[in-house]
C-alpha cells in the first residue's frame, strides 16, 4: 500500500475498520459481483501521479506556445467575442458555494442559485423584451436547435425548419444533427447582399413551416430586417426565432418589440472567457404563451411555511426527470455557472454600461471599416453592421493573415472557410477592447500586405 | 429588542431594489475614435427607444448582493452532498487555477492552429485518456453534457442502422434508468420500451430477450445501475442486444464505481458517455457547465460527432473531414474549460490513482450502506458499488414520516440529502453516493444524523415532517410556484 | 374513500356525470391524492370531438404530469375556465367544482363498457393497496 493521494483521506487503517465492519478481508471482494468475463486486468495506460507543484508547470509549458488575447491583438469574432470581464465576475463566480452546488433540488438550502438564476432570467428578459427566460442552454446554436424542435412540437403537424444562410454555419449543422431525429426538414434561405431577402423567404415559407429562424446581426455582423422577416413568419402561422448576440441589445431593438416568439442566442460575450470554444452560455427566451413548451430549468418565486419569500425550481413537470419519453428536450445539465457570470456582467454594466459598450464596439468597428476601406479592404457588403463587418481583401485571405499573425495581431475570420463565394473576404470583429492604436494597426498592416 | 422589526438574516433584497438611476458599476476607457450619431451607423427601425432595465448598482452592491446570497447556499465546500448518481466529490480547487490559465482561457475557438497547439494537445491527450479508461478506440469531447451524449450516441446508433440499411426503431430502457434516457432516446426519433429489473435489481434476462427484436436499435444501460449495483449478467446481456443486431449504449453517470476494474468496451458496450462533471472532479456549477465526452468502439467510431483532434507526430490539428460523421451537435469543440479540469484531475490521480478512486468510493458505499441499515430498509441486500439505495417505508408506514420528511430533516443536521424518490422502482427511495473525497469521520457523522432521524420519526414524527427548522428559508410552497409562475422580477413583487 | 353514485368510472380514474344527452368529466378523487397538489390543467378546446379513450389533456401536479383521457366520444361542449387560475379546485372537490370539460355524448352506447360506483370504489380501493408496494 503506501499510496497516500492529497484527495483521497481514507489511511490503510481507515480501510481496514471499514472491511472489517463489512466483514471482508479485501478491498477485491467488494468487486465480488464482477464477472471474471467483462473484468479489466490490465493496469491503466496513464502517466504516473503528479503533484500540484508538477501540473501547474507541466500546464504552465503546454500552454506557454498558445495565443491568447493578452498577447495577441484579436480581430475574430465569429460567434466568440473578446469583451472585457470586469473583475467582480471572476470573484462571485469563484465563489465555492456558487461553482461547487449541484442543481438546486433542495432549495432551503439553495436560495442562493435560486436567485441568481431568477435575476438572470429578469435581465435576460429586459434585454430581450419577452416575458419568459430559461436558466440556460448549452450555447448560441443549441438554444436555436430546441426552438426549432419546440416549434414543431408546438405547431403540430409543422415539419418544415427555415433558416437563413446568414445564422452562424456552425448553429446550421448543430440544427441540421438535432432534426435526424424528429426528422424535420432543414430549408435555408440563401443571403443577398450580406442579408436574408424577405422576398424569398417569402416563397419558402408556407402552413407547414414550423418555424424561422433569423440572426441580428446576422453572421456577416449586418442587420436584418426584423420587422419583415417575423412578419411573413408570423402570416403563414410559424414561429419566428430570433438569435441574437446580446450585446448589441444595449443599443439595438429588443426582438420582443418584433414580434418574435423565441429569443435565443450566445451569452459569452457577457463576462464568459473565451476559453478556446466552451463552456459558453445558451439563452433562450419566449412569450408567456409558450411558457410550458420551454426546455430546461426555470426559477420561480413562492413563499416558504412561515410565508417568507423564497424560490424554487419550477414547471418542473416539463421536464425530462418527470415527463421521460413524453420530455420533448433532454436537456438536464446546463451552463448555471455561465449564467451567473452573465448576471454579475450585466448588473455591473447596468443600464448605461450595456449601452456604452454596445456603442463603443458599434464606434469603432465603423472606424476600423472606414480606415480598412481606404486602404484597399472595400466592405464586402452594403448593409449596415452592428460590430463586425466583410471586407473583400485584394491578396489571398492566407497572407494577409499570416502576415498579421507576425505581428501578434489575429486578423479577420476567412469566410471562405464556410461560404466558398466569399473565398476572398475576411470577417473583422472590433470590440470595446481594441484601441484606435491597435485598429490603426491593424489598418497599416493589412495595407502594407497589398 | 426594536419593536416589531424583526432581526436576524433577512431575505436577500433583488439586485434591482438596490438600484439607484444613475450609480454605475463599470468602467471603461474613454472612446479615443471619431464619435458618430447612432442613426448614421445603423436604421433607426433597428434601434431601442427604451435603455434596457438593468439595475444601477455600485460595484460593491454587486459583491455584497451575491457574497451574502452564497451564504445561504449548500455546496461540496459547505459540506457532504451524497446525492446518489451526481458524484459530488471533492473538486479541487488547482484544477479551476488551470482552467483560468491565460493561455487557455483567453483562446479564441477560431484561432489559428499554429497558434494553439497546446490547447489541441489537451484535447488530443483527453481523447486518449478517456479512450483508455472506457476501452473504447475514439472520444469525442464536444457534447456539453451527459444528456447531450446520449443524444449523440443514439444518432450514431440510427446512422450505423441507417448505413446497413436498417430501419430500427426502438430502444431498450431499464425501468431503473436516469430520466435522460428515455428522453433522449424520444428526442432522437425512437420509441421506447421499458425493461423490468429482476428480484437482484439487475436487467431481467427472460423480458430482455422476449423485448429484443429486428425493430430494436439498442440498449441504454447504466452499470452499475441507479440502485448502485453491478448488472452479474453484463456479458449475457451484450450477447442478447448483439445477437439480434442491436448496440449498447453505456451511460457514464456512474463510472466512478468501476474506473480501472471494468471498461465498458470491453464489457460489450458500443457507444459510452462520462460526465466529466462527475468522474472526473469538474465543479458542478450550480447546474452546469458539465462536460460530455462520447466514445465508440471501432465499428462505431465513424459516427462520432466532428471535429476530433489528431496528431501527425509533429502538430496536432483538427479532422473535420469525417463522411460519416453525424455532424456537430454544437457550436465549436465541447466545453473546453471543462476538459481542462478534467484534464488536470486525471494527471494528478494518475492510472493508478483512478483505480484507488474507484475502490474508495466502493467501500465507502458499503460501509455507509451496512451502517444505515441498521435503520432503514436496504430492499438490495448484497454488495453494492459506489452508491445505494435505501427505502424510508419503515418509517413512513410505522410514523407516517416519508422520505421527502427524512431529506429536510437532514438540512437541518448540516447535511444536504440524498437523491430520493428515485429510482422510480424502489417507493420512498433514498439514493445515496459517499464518493471517495469523503472522510470515515464524515461517513461516520451521517449515518449517526440518520440514525438520529430514524428515533426521532419514532420519537417526536412532528419535528421531522415540519423540517427543516434551521434553514434560512423553511418549507417551501412549490405548487403555488407553479400554479402561479412568477418567473422575472418586477417592480412591486 | 367515497365516490358519487350514478357517475361513470373509466380504469384511468375519470368519472363522467351524465345528464340528458350530455355529461360533465372529471377526475376521481382517488386520482387527485395519488398526483397530489394540481398545479395546472390542460383544457380541450370547445368543439372538438374526441373518441373514447384518446387523451383529452394533461393534468400536472408539482412532481408529476398524467394524461388524461376522454371516458365517452362526444363534442367538447364547455371547459371549466376556473381551473385556469385554481387547477387545486379538482383536489379540493373533484367530483364536482372540479370538474374538468362538458361533452356532447355522441355514443352514450359507451356508457355500459364504464364502471359503476361500486365497481369503481373496489377498483380503487385495490389501485391504492398496489400503490402501497
Amino acid at each position: 500500500m503506501g499510496f497516500q493521494h492529497r484527495y483521497l483521506p481514507h489511511t490503510d487503517e481507515d480501510r481496514q475498520v471499514m472491511l472489517e465492519a463489512l466483514g471482508l478481508r479485501s478491498v477485491g471482494e467488494l468487486f465480488a459481483d464482477v464477472p471474471d468475463a467483462v473484468r479489466f486486468r490490465g493496469k491503466l495506460d496513464i502517466p504516473p501521479a503528479m503533484s500540484e507543484l508538477e501540473l501547474m508547470r507541466h500546464l504552465a509549458g503546454l500552454t506557454r506556445g498558445n495565443g491568447n488575447v493578452d498577447e495577441y491583438t484579436c480581430f475574430r469574432g465569429a460567434g466568440a467575442y473578446d469583451h472585457f470581464i470586469p473583475s467582480a465576475v471572476k470573484h462571485i463566480t469563484g465563489r465555492a458555494e456558487f461553482y461547487t452546488a449541484y442543481t438546486p433540488y433542495q432549495p432551503e438550502v439553495s436560495q442562493a442559485v435560486l436567485q441568481s438564476i431568477f435575476e438572470y432570467q429578469t435581465l435576460i428578459c429586459e434585454l430581450t423584451g419577452m416575458d419568459v427566460a430559461n436558466a440556460s442552454m448549452y450555447d448560441g446554436a443549441t438554444a436555436a436547435a430546441e426552438a426549432a424542435i419546440i416549434s414543431s412540437y408546438a405547431l403540430s403537424g409543422r415539419r418544415r425548419v427555415v433558416v437563413s444562410s446568414a445564422l452562424h454555419p456552425e448553429y446550421r449543422e448543430t440544427l441540421r444533427t438535432y432534426a435526424r431525429g424528429p426528422k424535420l426538414e432543414v430549408v435555408e434561405v440563401p443571403y443577398e447582399e450580406g442579408v436574408t431577402p424577405v422576398d424569398r423567404l417569402q416563397r419558402m415559407v408556407d402552413e407547414e413551416t414550423a418555424c424561422v429562424i433569423v440572426q441580428q446581426p446576422n453572421f456577416f455582423g449586418c442587420i436584418e430586417d426584423m420587422a419583415a422577416l417575423g412578419e411573413v413568419a408570423r402570416a403563414a402561422g410559424a414561429h419566428f426565432v430570433a438569435c441574437v448576440d446580446p450585446v448589441s441589445l444595449g443599443i439595438m431593438k429588443p426582438p420582443g418589440e418584433y414580434g418574435a416568439d423565441f429569443v435565443v442566442g450566445e451569452g459569452q460575450g457577457l463576462g464568459v472567457p473565451l476559453g478556446f470554444g466552451g463552456p459558453y452560455l445558451g439563452f433562450f427566451a419566449a412569450t408567456s404563451r409558450l411558457i410550458r413548451r420551454m426546455p430546461g430549468r426555470i426559477a420561480g418565486v413562492t413563499v416558504d411555511a412561515e410565508g417568507t419569500r423564497g424560490f424554487v425550481l419550477t414547471l418542473q413537470t416539463r421536464e425530462q426527470h418527470i415527463r421521460r419519453e413524453k420530455a420533448t428536450s433532454n436537456i438536464c445539465s446546463n451552463e448555471a455557472l455561465c449564467a451567473l457570470a452573465a448576471t454579475v456582467h450585466l448588473c455591473i454594466l447596468g443600464k448605461q454600461g450595456i449601452r456604452e459598450v454596445a456603442e463603443h464596439s458599434l464606434k469603432k468597428a465603423h472606424y476600423a471599416q472606414r480606415g480598412l476601406a481606404e486602404a484597399g479592404y472595400r466592405p464586402r457588403f452594403a448593409a449596415p453592421f452592428f460590430k463586425e463587418f466583410a471586407v473583400r481583401s485584394p491578396v489571398a485571405v492566407e497572407r494577409v493573415n499570416q502576415s498579421l499573425l507576425a505581428d501578434k495581431i489575429v486578423g479577420g475570420a476567412e469566410l471562405g472557410r464556410w461560404y466558398p463565394e466569399l473565398a476572398d473576404s475576411l470577417l473583422i470583429a472590433v470590440t470595446e477592447k481594441r484601441t484606435r492604436q491597435d485598429i490603426d494597426r491593424l489598418i497599416s498592416r493589412m495595407e502594407g500586405s497589398r | 429588542m426594536t419593536g416589531d422589526r424583526k432581526i436576524g438574516l433577512q431575505p436577500e433584497p433583488f439586485i434591482f431594489e438596490l438600484s439607484a438611476p444613475g450609480r454605475v458599476g463599470y468602467s471603461l476607457p474613454p472612446l479615443d475614435v471619431p464619435d458618430c450619431e447612432l442613426a448614421e451607423c445603423l436604421p433607426a427601425a433597428s434601434l431601442r427607444s427604451v435603455p434596457p432595465a438593468l439595475p444601477e448598482v455600485s460595484e460593491l452592491d454587486v459583491i455584497r448582493h451575491f457574497t451574502r446570497l452564497s451564504r445561504v447556499q449548500h455546496g461540496v465546500d459547505v459540506g457532504f452532498y451524497p446525492l446518489g448518481s451526481c458524484t459530488m466529490k471533492y473538486n479541487p480547487k488547482v484544477n479551476e487555477e488551470a482552467a483560468s490559465l491565460p493561455g487557455l482561457a483567453g483562446v479564441h475557438p477560431y484561432f489559428p492552429e499554429e497558434i494553439v497547439q497546446g490547447a489541441l494537445a489537451i484535447l488530443y491527450h483527453m481523447e486518449r485518456y478517456l479512450c483508455e479508461i472506457g476501452g473504447v478506440s475514439r472520444v469525442s469531447l464536444q457534447p456539453a453534457a451527459g444528456a447531450h451524449g446520449e443524444m449523440a450516441g443514439l444518432l450514431m446508433f440510427r446512422a450505423y442502422h441507417e448505413d446497413r440499411g436498417e430501419h430500427r426503431t426502438r430502444i431498450l430502457i431499464p425501468d431503473s434508468a436516469h430520466g435522460t434516457n428515455p428522453a433522449s432516446a424520444v428526442v432522437c426519433g425512437y420509441e421506447t420500451v421499458e425493461v423490468p429489473s429482476d428480484s437482484r435489481g439487475g436487467v431481467d434476462i427472460e423480458a430482455l430477450r422476449g423485448a429484443m427484436g429486428p425493430d430494436v436499435a439498442g440498449l441504454m444501460l447504466t452499470n452499475p445501475n441507479t440502485l448502485g449495483l453491478f448488472d452479474e449478467n453484463m456479458h449475457r446481456i451484450a450477447a442478447i442486444v448483439h445477437e439480434a443486431g442491436g448496440l449498447l449504449y453505456y451511460d457514464g453517470a456512474n463510472a466512478n464505481a468501476t474506473m480501472g476494474i471494468a471498461r465498458p468496451g470491453d464489457t460489450g458496450f458500443d457507444v459510452v458517455h462520462f460526465n466529466l462533471h462527475k468522474t472526473f472532479a469538474t465543479p458542478h456549477g450550480g447546474g452546469g457547465p458539465g462536460s460530455g465526452p462520447i466514445g465508440a468502439v471501432e465499428k462505431l467510431a465513424p459516427y462520432l460527432p466532428t471535429p476530433l483532434a489528431d496528431f501527425d507526430g509533429r502538430r496536432y490539428r483538427l479532422v473535420w473531414d469525417r463522411p460519416q460523421s453525424i455532424g456537430r451537435v454544437k457550436a465549436f469543440y465541447g466545453n473546453f474549460l471543462v476538459v481542462v479540469k478534467a484534464y488536470a484531475y486525471i494527471r494528478t490521480m494518475g492510472g493508478e490513482g483512478l483505480v484507488r478512486v474507484s475502490e474508495d468510493a466502493v467501500l465507502s458505499a458499503n460501509y455507509l450502506m451496512r451502517k444505515l441499515a441498521e435503520h432503514f430498509h436496504v430492499p438490495y441486500d448484497r454488495l453494492c458499488k459506489h452508491e445505494f439505495v435505501a427505502s424510508g417505508s419503515w418509517q413512513k408506514e410505522r410514523h407516517n414520516v416519508r422520505t421527502f420528511d427524512i431529506a429536510k430533516r437532514l438540512l437541518d443536521y448540516g447535511f444536504h440529502p440524498p437523491t430520493v424518490y428515485f429510482p422510480l422502482i424502489v417507493p420512498e427511495c433514498l439514493m445515496v453516493e459517499p464518493t471517495e473525497t469523503e472522510s470515515l469521520q464524515t461517513l461516520d457523522a451521517f449515518a449517526q444524523a440518520m440514525a438520529d432521524i430514524a428515533d426521532e420519526a419514532a420519537a417526536d414524527p412532528e419535528v421531522v415532517r415540519t423540517a427543516p427548522h434551521t434553514t434560512p428559508v423553511k418549507r417551501l410552497d412549490e405548487a403555488l410556484a407553479s400554479r402561479k409562475p412568477i418567473v422575472r422580477w418586477q417592480r412591486g413583487l | 374513500m367515497t365516490y358519487p353514485a350514478g357517475y361513470r368510472y373509466t380504469k384511468t380514474h375519470e368519472w363522467v356525470a351524465v345528464e340528458g344527452k350530455s355529461g360533465k368529466v372529471g377526475l376521481t378523487n382517488y386520482a387527485q391524492t395519488q398526483l397530489g397538489d394540481i398545479t395546472f390543467v390542460e383544457l380541450p378546446q370547445v368543439g372538438k370531438q374526441l373518441k373514447q379513450g384518446q387523451i383529452f389533456g394533461v393534468v400536472e401536479s408539482v412532481k408529476a404530469a398524467s394524461d388524461s383521457y376522454t371516458p365517452v366520444s362526444g363534442r367538447v361542449k364547455a371547459v371549466n375556465g376556473r381551473l385556469e387560475s385554481e387547477p387545486d379546485l379538482i383536489n379540493r372537490d373533484p367530483h364536482g367544482e372540479g370538474w374538468i370539460f362538458e361533452l356532447e355524448l355522441s355514443n352514450p352506447a359507451e356508457l355500459a363498457s364504464l364502471m359503476d360506483v361500486a365497481a369503481y370504489a373496489r377498483f380503487a380501493a385495490e389501485a391504492e393497496e398496489g400503490a402501497k408496494g
